[in-house]
């Protein structure tokens, strides 16, 4: 009973009354039992806006133990204010240890990014998710989409693609690409860049995606396939990052950001994995 | 070295938190009461217990003053202090015609039984700007209060009478629709503990709407009232007043009354439906009741209700979706406030496809220029 202590009294441990989390639970194993598909679920509301990673924050507070070590990144920043604020949260209603480094956090939950380095089978990645829905591009109604995934008639988003290319040339999708999962289950992988899909792709951890405000819950359990799509003559393609490198560790094989400097107007670049880019500079220097 | 902008997150907080409780005090003024905004501004707590679907005047009082008088933000507060509450008993259906009522009025009939009560309302009152309210003291209140009760009390005024609904006088004479239940297995599903899903049921889309933002129904209400899809409303009756609210408490076999709630209810006559085979055509109903003293909510509410229960959806009300996803003033604040999130990464990765496309671009009017007939670009 000594972790009765670390956290915020007046308050059940990890904020969620227990019958909720248990709900949320139910939701996951759903989710993790059919990959890919939106097991639908009653969002609670918490002290945290919609919008701003309520769903990835149930899940991670139903998930969450007194053993965890938690990691919360944002952008791929453990320090950027919203993942400050999220990590406070629970930290303060559960008392768990926090770390920034990847490969020590039990628990992760992120907004944006998969962590550079790669996952271990022990570890569970959350994220948080704006749109569950990637037929939303091409149909409003989630009546129908929902009919739709049933159907596994995605033509519309073929089509979509399909006329981007005719009018730009290329398929125009930045982050969020939409990917089949596990052959059957078009999926959004949530808005990480594209630089992150291959890593969902038959990995050794779970992957598993809240939408608190639209309220679904979806999954990619390890060792699952993940497919962008794409067409034989226009292949997907991640971010082109060539002949650039992070100004302050030197990587090039990291997604990067770009900056620009006020006063000279030069454009730089650094590693958007915060962590991953002072380990390595730690361990150059 | 690059700058990053992002570090330093945990102090800029702490900061900003520190400077908006600065922002609310640097006046000097004396700090407002729970208590006086409770009483005196009787209808932002209202709107607030309303869209933070809790009903607590007094926490939503101090909602209102931590949030600067954010009825957004106060409601959100509500919501979120909601969730650490548990659910002990689902109350017993309450019957509106208990309602011990402080207005009530009536738009399709001159002659109501029990007749039309006023009640506070300023619909008639000129809206001038009444500066005499600025030197408003202490006597002032005494006086008035004395003087007020004392008439109230020589006249045996008729407050918290019950009346006869205007509907049931409608439906005894077969002008009027039965009631439209749910789905026939006379449960109701609670929106709090599973997801919504399409197409709702009717108790459903009237829960998600009794915690809707008032400003968000109005504005589709009004729509449908304007010309998109207009369903003719009637304005039958308007209610105003306190429910007694019911429930089963664990350990206790009987019914207790745990507590009163101010309501507001809009029953809204509206277009006339053939019915069915061999049934006369009958006028339709939409429903709204809120928490609280909020006419407009209830009677957007109302309209919305019967607009989504239209056979043929041709205008934005009438398709429940639309409604129902877009009119929490909780989720649609939050979500419009999320943009001021960093967005970096996402934004490099189209930053990415636009310089793509700019070389692809670049490439073809090359081409264009060698061949002179390349693809044209439609943009």
């Amino acid at each position: 009973m000594a972790q009765r202590t670390r956290y915020k009294r007046g308050y059940n441990f990890a904020f969620l009354d227990e019958s909720s989390k248990k709900e949320l639970r139910r939701a996951m194993l759903k989710a993790v039992a059919i990959p890919g598909y939106q097991v639908p679920f009653a969002s609670r509301e918490l002290p945290l806006a919609q919008g701003w990673g309520t769903g990835g924050l149930q899940l991670t507070m139903a998930l969450i133990g007194p053993e965890d070590i938690l990691k919360v990144i944002d952008q791929g920043s453990d320090d950027v204010v919203n993942a400050v604020n999220i990590r406070k949260l629970l930290v303060q209603t559960t008392g768990v240890a926090t770390t920034e480094d990847t490969q020590r956090a039990t628990l992760i939950q992120t907004r944006h990014r998969i962590p550079e380095e790669p996952l271990c089978s022990w570890q569970i990645l959350v994220f948080q998710v704006p749109y569950p829905e990637p037929l939303r591009l091409v149909e409003p109604s989630e009546a129908k989409t929902r009919e739709m995934h049933a159907e596994a008639d995605y033509s519309r988003l073929w089509v979509h693609l399909y006329e981007d290319i005719v009018r730009w040339g290329e398929i125009t999708i930045g982050a969020q690409y939409p990917v089949m999962v596990n052959g059957r289950y078009l999926m959004d992988p949530s808005p990480i860049p594209r630089w992150d899909i291959p890593r969902l792709h038959m990995a050794d951890h779970l992957n598993l995606f809240g939408a608190g405000r639209e309220k679904r819950i979806y999954a990619v359990p390890p060792y699952t396939k993940v497919e962008p799509l794409e067409f034989e003559d226009y292949p997907f393609r991640v971010e082109d990052f060539r002949g650039k490198s992070c100004a302050a560790c030197g990587s090039t094989s990291t997604f990067l950001d770009e900056l620009l400097e006020e006063t000279t107007g030069k454009r730089t670049y650094t590693c958007s994995d915060t962590s991953y880019c002072a380990k390595k500079r730690a361990a150059r220097d | 070295m690059g700058y990053v902008p992002i570090k330093g997150g945990l102090k800029a907080i702490e900061a900003a938190e520190e400077l908006v409780t600065y922002f609310r005090l640097r006046g000097g003024s004396p700090p407002l009461e729970a208590e006086q905004i409770r009483d005196q501004l009787r209808l932002a707590v209202d709107r607030v217990m309303g869209e933070g679907s809790l009903y607590a005047p007094f926490h939503a009082a101090v909602a209102l003053k931590q949030a600067e008088g954010d009825v957004l933000e106060a409601s959100f507060i509500l919501r979120a202090y909601r969730s650490t509450l548990p659910r002990l008993a689902y109350t017993q259906t309450v019957d509106t015609r208990e309602m011990r009522i402080i207005r009530r009025i009536s738009a399709a009939f001159k002659d109501i039984p029990g007749g039309q009560l006023l009640g506070p309302t300023r619909d008639y009152s000129l809206r001038l700007l009444d500066l005499e309210l600025a030197e408003e003291g202490t006597t002032h209140v005494k006086e008035f209060l004395a003087a007020y009760t004392f008439r109230l009390d020589s006249i045996n005024a008729p407050l918290g009478l019950t009346f006869p609904k205007v509907v049931d006088m409608l439906r005894r004479e077969g002008l009027l629709e039965e009631p439209v239940g749910g789905d026939g297995t006379g449960e109701i599903p609670d929106i709090t503990r599973q997801p919504l899903l399409f197409p709702a049921p009717r108790s459903a889309r009237l829960q998600a709407m009794a915690r809707g933002e008032t400003g968000g129904l109005m504005a589709l209400a009004y729509s449908s009232m304007r010309g998109y899809g207009n369903i003719h409303p009637t304005l039958g009756e308007l209610r105003v007043g306190y429910l007694p609210v019911r429930a089963a408490l664990e350990g206790k076999g009987k019914l207790v009354t745990v507590g009163t709630v101010l309501v507001t209810e809009a029953e809204v006559i509206a277009r006339m439906d053939g019915g069915g085979k061999g049934q006369q055509p009958r006028f339709t109903l939409g429903y709204g009741l809120c928490f609280g003293h909020n006419e407009v909510k209830a009677i957007s509410m109302a309209i919305l209700d019967r607009a989504m229960r239209s056979t043929v959806k041709e205008a934005p009300a009438e398709d429940e979706e639309f409604v129902l996803y877009h009119t929490d003033g909780i989720e649609a604040a939050g979500f419009t406030a999320h943009w001021k999130l960093p967005h970096y990464v996402t934004f490099q990765s189209v930053l990415d496809r636009l310089r793509r496309r700019q070389e692809n671009q670049g490439k073809n009017e090359q081409k264009e220029e060698v061949t002179g007939d390349g693809p044209k670009d439609e943009v």
